[in-house]
């Protein structure tokens, strides 16, 4: 049923492929969260600002996003991606092939995903903090660049950590999903090793515990980020 | 020549969306077994753990962290080809059911929305106040009378907004139940797209059923929101 001999590092075991397949994992959750960090960012920005047509298009793409299936999310990215791809390409006169490796796409995919609740957490965080800031900001005559990084972005960073972390943990499972387009992750390392092996329980519960150790890793990371930076407020 | 290409892809649209379509059947019959276990058994997994018996409470502790802490891929995949390589399942009658992709799916779908689903109906009773209870203690309410009618109506009125957005997760989790063989929209739509070569159309057409899908679920909670907070309504007429 077991074979957890199998684990072991070096040519005899899955050990150290798996090493590098919870690497890989973490190397895309990280650059996926930060993407979608950016992008939530701008989305956030397009439904704040008092214009109709960005705040539609940030709108639907929220809704659109939040509403359908990640796992169609990444096949649309993944097997629709190089079309779109080629057709900006085209635009700018090159007609060739072009192919994006799993790592871009994936990273791209759950970054479109992640943003989509980032961006929730962030107008949450950002609508929570008093407009008196800005308004005592701007009577001590900051411009607007230091009243965004000085008096608004650390507010917003504290009431936005908590579901910051959230989403972390929410990015970093869904990066299981990206296993369909091929980029050896946990999830992938586990169905290549249990079809070498014969031995599907075995590599299951190894990636369903090293999932485990990441969430509650990072989970306490976030919790000692949060009561460093609320501080003040203790 | 334009005109024609448009026209041809509308149609492509148009076919795929009547063959995914017919895979909502499929979708709907994991949602209909599943939600309401699992709405069920999360009530009941919520009263676990807000038990003082640490027996009871513990275990149902270690549970949800264990599913929370796990994607819902590997929980489908450890019941999918997990269970099925086991020797002694094998010969059990449980093989009759975990044979079947669609029973892991519901077995899946269900153990992984308990899990998210009694942690919110957790917060939803103890946000029910320590002068609610003994007022319904003080009118001689029983155990059950006192959870029937003063602890699940306040708690699950509480928590009908984060419960509606379960709702929404569990109906695109059911996509992920494709992967295991299990032809569902998802399952149709790849079959499409490794059919016809056109993915977009193909996962447009899927993901504008599943928008739908998720629009009727969000009315549905909005309406039992309404139906249960006549406090809260506006004053009409």
């Amino acid at each position: 049923m077991f074979k957890f001999d199998k684990l072991v590092f070096g040519d005899l075991g899955w050990g150290d492929e798996f090493l590098f397949a919870t690497l890989m994992t973490i190397t895309v959750s990280i650059l996926s969260m930060g993407l979608g960090l950016c992008l939530a960012i701008l989305t956030v920005w397009a439904k704040l600002i008092t214009n109709k047509i960005t705040r539609i298009i940030a709108n639907f793409y929220t809704t659109v996003v939040r509403g359908v299936p990640e796992l169609l999310v990444i096949y649309l990215i993944f097997f629709g991606g190089n079309t779109v791809v080629m057709s900006i390409a085209k635009l700018f006169g090159y007609n060739g092939y072009i192919e994006l490796n799993a790592l871009t796409i994936g990273t791209i995919a759950i970054a479109f995903i992640s943003a989509t609740y980032s961006s929730e957490v962030l107008r949450a965080a950002y609508l929570a903090v008093n407009k008196g800031q800005i308004e005592a900001a701007k009577a001590l005559g900051l411009n607007k660049f230091q009243i965004f990084f000085k008096v608004m972005g650390p507010q917003i960073l504290r009431h936005a950590l908590p579901g910051i972390g959230n989403v972390w943990q929410i990015t970093l499972k869904d990066t299981s999903l990206i296993s369909v387009t091929g980029l050896v992750e946990i999830m992938r390392q586990t169905r290549i090793a249990s079809n070498v092996e014969h031995s599907p329980l075995t590599f299951l519960v190894t990636a369903a515990l090293l999932y485990l150790f990441l969430t509650t890793f990072s989970g306490k990371f976030f919790k000692v980020l949060e009561l460093n930076y609320s501080k003040g407020y203790n | 020549m334009q005109n024609f290409l448009d026209y041809f892809n509308q149609s492509l649209l148009f076919r795929n969306f009547v063959e995914v379509l017919s895979g909502l059947d499929n979708t709907l019959l994991l949602l209909i077994i599943s939600l309401p276990i699992g709405f069920v058994l999360s009530l009941v997994f919520a009263l676990g753990r807000v038990s003082k018996n640490k027996i009871i409470s513990k275990p149902i502790a270690g549970y949800i962290f264990v599913i929370r802490g796990t994607p819902l891929l590997v929980q489908i995949y450890l019941i999918y080809f997990g269970l099925g390589s086991v020797e002694f399942i094998r010969e059990s009658f449980l093989w009759i059911l975990l044979k079947e992709p669609f029973w892991c799916g519901v077995l899946a779908l269900t153990i992984n929305t308990v899990a998210y689903g009694s942690e919110i109906f957790r917060g939803g009773i103890q946000s029910v106040t320590k002068g609610q209870i003994e007022s319904g203690l003080s009118l001689g309410f029983n155990k059950m009378t006192l959870l029937r009618k003063i602890i699940f109506p306040i708690a699950l009125r509480k928590v009908l907004p984060s419960y509606g957005n379960e709702l929404i997760l569990m109906v695109k989790a059911t996509s992920l139940v494709s992967l295991t063989t299990y032809m569902e929209m998802t399952g149709i739509a790849r079959k499409i797209m490794a059919k016809t070569f056109a993915p977009v159309e193909a996962f447009i057409a899927a993901g504008i059923l599943y928008l739908f899908l998720n629009f009727l679920m969000v009315q549905f909670v909005k309406y039992l929101e309404w139906k249960y907070n006549p406090h809260l309504r506006l004053e009409q007429n």
